[in-house]
């Protein structure tokens, strides 16, 4: 069982990154030092999330309670085993990416860094509070604030293409917010307690037919947004326009992982699965699903530049995630948070090397890497791990959340997915396959004077493409990502008698 | 008084207004206490008990919009000293004689508990209101003879609601009329007085579609009286308003048996959506802010249009909420103009650059009015959502929430031009030339304004984010108690 207790440590996960965003931006006229501001925030950050992690697994949640924000409704920090996974995997990969971003961002020469990197701390704050919400309104509080956060980071390059994809971006993000303010502040005016709890705090509070369906209706289209589920994904494969440590700032730290996790959240936090069950709400939000999880595959085999390829392959990874939820099951939960992580550690991986190809040479296109493997063996080699992790290979991360995934759906009876699963994973395949036999197997001459890219920008998509395996032979070490996992799944589903691997 | 010592000493002026609007700021937050502890506080004038003499009633609704209304004015008046030098020139004195009595009229408006004494004050605002504008120059009069005919006639519909008011009750004072209201409400007489009344409060707040006075007004005015009257000019009028709710009419009288609730409510959503979607189509940055007030008065209007305790809440907290953003806009707008002479949307790309301070202020008013939390304008809209949803109006719920939107289609692309566009090398947009008075010898690449231009820009811009977070408290300890 879990029990609560008051912390600041919740509190001082989410001031770390705002402080440094402070830091970041008094220090702009010294990069050296706005630089190494933002290194150590990422470091003390994760070291602040990890300092928590052995007391959640012992089942002591702790909690900060701040300011009341309305009557009755307090900004509440609390540091679940759900929200635990998602600030592991933040904070975790904000080390690898920032470092990388210096080099990224030195490397091409970008403009206006020290914008850039204070409102890439501001995003890390506000993924930390959508991680750490306690109840609704909190967590509307922060997600609303990392659209606005994330805005100057889309638009970076300023450019008409990039202010275009800026007003797209706001235009999905804000709507999706506003939908959820009208849910969160529906469920105040009935008295709810908006807490969240595992199985849902609406189950008991006997809601009419209607009611339930319309505050479903805006809260899952309100995350719906950022999970970018079909209809409502086009803003993803627009905001590509922007440089690549943003895109895996949205795709693999914050914003699309916020997105799903707010439908984690939503789900199996807020409506439960009885009512999920009761309702039918589950086929909706599964038919959605299931339908972007193979057209964002199919869409990402026909573009040819690299950046959107991975973005509608993120489209349709986020919808195995989405699907997971919906199936409503214990152990399709489990692999839907291990999913979670595995997509972030794989994907990034994917943009590193996207981004260090990019500033090599300039080069954007899949029909253009022929040979690349030859110049960049190191670089194309992470890519090759991620490519087969994404794939859902074994022993890579992502399939052993497959497996969990497929295995979940089975468990519930609803096999259909258990084929859609394994017919993605031969899509993504067939999406990113090509690229590693252009890479290393064809050969051209346009790139004999091109060598490895900066080291900062290698070290970092190294680590993060072992992770990819490691975490696949070992996903408890060093941050336990699977414990908690199980830990989320048999607090969601208490009377489950075989949460798979449950302590 | 003031309007001779000034034109004897002009540049004593600013001090004594300074000293003024400091004094009555501070007697409205000490009386805001008082009532807070004690209740309301009644005060009658030479002692002449009412129907007779004139009643002063402070409760809390009024003790909270005074409290706005000086606080406010007394910023905007600190960061548009220069502004108001420059462009009143020699005429300073006139123009801060003005200014008071245009401060006198609305506090006087706030804490007054006599109907015609409302009117009173009424016209001593508008009348000062109207001869600030008019120094605005050329293009100012006509738009200040336009104000001046349409807030006559707005003062008139009142002044006539009154006097039918009168055949019936044969009194004048708040209180009064309700008493005699609450026994028998049914004369026609009555209903034609609710109806002039809301009539000529309309016009004052520019309700649509009585706002035509109002984008012409804030746009041609000199930048120093429209940061002035834009937040808290058509706050009065909505206080009153809101007033003719709690302290006149009797309960559910304007919800039932004169649907003027319903009335504000269709106007009011009208109003939001309008008020939006024309402040896009605008080129100037002040007329754009402009339509944005005749939007946020809407909300304001379906706030007490709903007429529930929840939306009342609503209403009062937006009143607030408003003024302060929309101070911050147009005193950051006017800070441009007093750098650079500049005031079309267009003009701003590079902004973020040459005048940090100022546009950081612009971003934070700009932030609140879309309404992202913790700002104070997420706050309005969460009580006003909640409202609508409580009477199931869920047109209301739509329509507050998709302003939202709206605000952000037109405030983001005014951000755009300042922080991603980039800089106009051409002399296409030459600076506008100030008009009366100053030096206009500043060169067209200024940069930023002094510091007490920014200060007060900053102060009101960081309060929409500090009124956010402490607005449980405000309505827990002010709004719960002040309204229906």
């Amino acid at each position: 069982m879990t029990e609560t207790f008051s912390s600041a440590g919740p509190v001082i996960v989410v001031a770390i990154p705002a402080a440094g965003a402070m830091l970041v931006a008094l220090s702009g006229r010294w990069p050296n030092v706005r630089d190494a501001w933002s290194t150590i925030a990422a470091l003390a950050m994760l070291a602040a999330v990890v300092a928590m992690l052995p007391g959640v697994l012992d089942g002591r949640i702790p909690q900060a309670t701040l300011i009341e924000l309305t009557p009755g409704i307090d900004v509440t920090l609390r540091a679940d085993a759900a929200g635990m996974i998602f600030a592991l995997l933040a904070s975790g990969l904000w080390v690898v990416a920032g470092v990388y971003a210096v080099g990224y961002m030195r490397g091409g020469n970008e403009h206006k860094q020290t914008r850039f990197f204070a409102a890439f701390a501001l995003s890390l704050a506000a993924a930390a509070g959508v991680a750490l919400a306690g109840n609704l309104l909190t967590f509307v509080l922060f997600y609303e604030l990392l659209s606005l956060f994330t805005y100057p980071l889309v638009t970076h390059r300023q450019t008409e293409e990039a202010i275009v994809a800026g007003r797209k971006y706001l235009t999905y993000t804000l709507s999706g917010g506003v939908l959820l303010i009208g849910g969160t502040a529906w469920i105040a005016i009935l008295g709810i307690d908006a807490s969240f709890t595992a199985g849902g705090f609406l189950r008991n509070a006997s809601l009419s037919t209607g009611t339930a369906w319309a505050l479903f209706a805006l809260l899952i289209a309100g995350v719906g947004v950022k999970s970018a589920v079909m209809p409502l994904h086009s803003w993803l494969p627009s905001a590509m326009v922007a440089p690549t440590p943003v895109s895996a700032l949205l795709h693999a730290v914050a914003v699309v992982k916020a997105g799903v996790f707010g439908m984690i959240r939503m789900l199996a936090f807020v409506f439960g699965a009885d009512m999920l069950n009761d309702m039918g709400a589950w086929q909706v939000i599964a038919a959605f699903a299931a339908v972007t999880l193979v057209a964002g595959s199919l869409l990402a085999i026909r573009h040819d530049n690299l950046k959107r390829r991975l973005a509608y392959s993120t489209i349709s990874h986020l919808s195995y995630i989405v699907l997971g939820v919906a199936i409503v099951g214990p152990i399709a939960l489990t692999g839907a948070l291990l999913h979670l992580v595995g997509h972030g550690v794989t994907k990034i991986t994917l943009f590193f090397v996207a981004g260090a190809i990019h500033t090599r040479t300039h080069r954007e296109n899949v029909s253009e890497l022929d040979g690349i493997g030859r110049q960049m063996p190191i670089t194309m080699g992470a890519f090759t791990l991620a490519s087969l992790s994404m794939a859902g290979i074994p022993p890579f991360v992502l399939f052993t959340s497959k497996f969990y995934l497929g295995w979940g759906a089975a468990e519930v009876e609803k096999q259909i997915f258990l084929v859609l699963y394994l017919v993605s994973g031969v899509l993504s395949a067939a999406y990113l396959f090509p690229i590693v036999v252009r890479a290393f197997w064809r050969t051209s001459d346009a790139f004999t004077r091109f060598g490895e890219a900066d080291i900062r920008m290698v070290v970092p998509l190294v680590i993060t493409g072992v992770l990819a395996l490691a975490w696949g032979l070992v996903p408890n070490v060093p941050f336990s990502f699977f414990d908690l996992a199980t830990d989320v799944s048999s607090a969601a589903f208490p009377d489950s008698v075989s949460v798979a691997g449950a302590r | 008084m003031l309007l001779l010592l000034a034109r004897w000493r002009w540049w004593l002026a600013f001090p004594v207004v300074l000293v003024a609007v400091a004094a009555s700021t501070a007697a409205a937050s000490w009386e805001l206490v008082v009532v807070l502890q004690e209740g309301t506080q009644v005060y009658r004038l030479g002692s002449w008990a009412p129907s007779i003499g004139i009643e002063y009633v402070v409760d809390l609704l009024s003790a909270f919009v005074a409290v706005i209304v000086t606080s406010v004015s007394m910023l905007v008046i600190i960061a548009t000293r220069r502004i108001a030098e420059r462009e009143a020139g020699d005429r300073l004195g006139a123009f801060y004689g003005l200014v008071l009595l245009l401060l006198a009229g609305l506090t006087g408006m706030v804490v007054t508990g006599d109907l015609f004494n409302l009117f009173v004050f009424l016209e001593i605002s508008s009348l000062a209101a109207y001869a600030l504008v008019f120094q605005g120059g050329r293009p100012a009069m006509l738009a200040g003879y336009r104000y001046l005919i349409l807030g006559s006639i707005g003062g008139s519909f009142y002044l006539l609601g009154v006097g039918f008011l009168y055949f019936t009750t044969g009194t004048l004072n708040m209180a009064d009329t309700a008493a005699a209201l609450a026994l028998d409400a049914s004369a026609r007489s009555v209903q034609a007085g609710a109806i002039f009344i809301f009539v000529g409060l309309g016009l004052k707040m520019a309700l649509v579609p009585l706002h035509l006075w109002l984008p012409d007004a804030y746009t041609h005015a000199p930048s120093s009286v429209n940061s002035l009257i834009a937040p808290v000019m058509t706050k009065v009028g909505a206080y009153a308003m809101m007033r003719m709710f709690i302290s006149v009419f009797p309960d559910g009288y304007l919800t039932n048996v004169v649907p003027i609730a319903d009335a504000l409510l269709l106007l009011g959503l009208i109003a939001i959506v309008f008020g939006a979607i024309v402040a896009v189509a605008q080129r100037d940055i002040r007329r754009m802010l402009a339509y944005s007030s005749i939007g946020q008065i809407g909300l304001i209007a379906v706030g007490i249009g709903l007429a529930t305790p929840l939306s009342f809440v609503a209403a009062q907290l937006h009143l607030m909420n408003h003024a302060v953003m929309k101070a911050t806009l147009f005193l950051s707008a006017a800070s441009v103009r007093l750098s650079t002479g500049l005031t079309d949307v267009s003009d701003l790309t590079g902004m973020g650059r040459r005048m940090p301070g100022t546009m950081a202020a612009f971003t934070l008013g700009a932030i609140a009015m879309v309404g992202i939390p913790p700002t104070a304008g997420f706050f309005s809209k969460w009580y006003l959502v909640q409202a609508g949803v409580e009477s199931g109006q869920w047109v209301v719920v739509a329509v507050v929430l998709a302003s939202s939107l709206l605000s952000a289609v037109y405030l983001f692309r005014v951000l755009e031009h300042i922080y991603l566009r980039p800089a106009q090398p051409d002399a296409a947009h030459a600076p506008v030339v100030i008009p009366q008075g100053g030096s206009n010898d500043e060169p067209a690449d200024a940069g930023e304004s002094p510091a007490d231009v920014i200060a007060p820009a900053l102060l009101l811009g960081a309060a929409t984010i500090v009124l956010g977070i402490l607005n449980s408290w405000i309505v827990i300890n002010v709004l719960d108690r002040a309204g229906l």
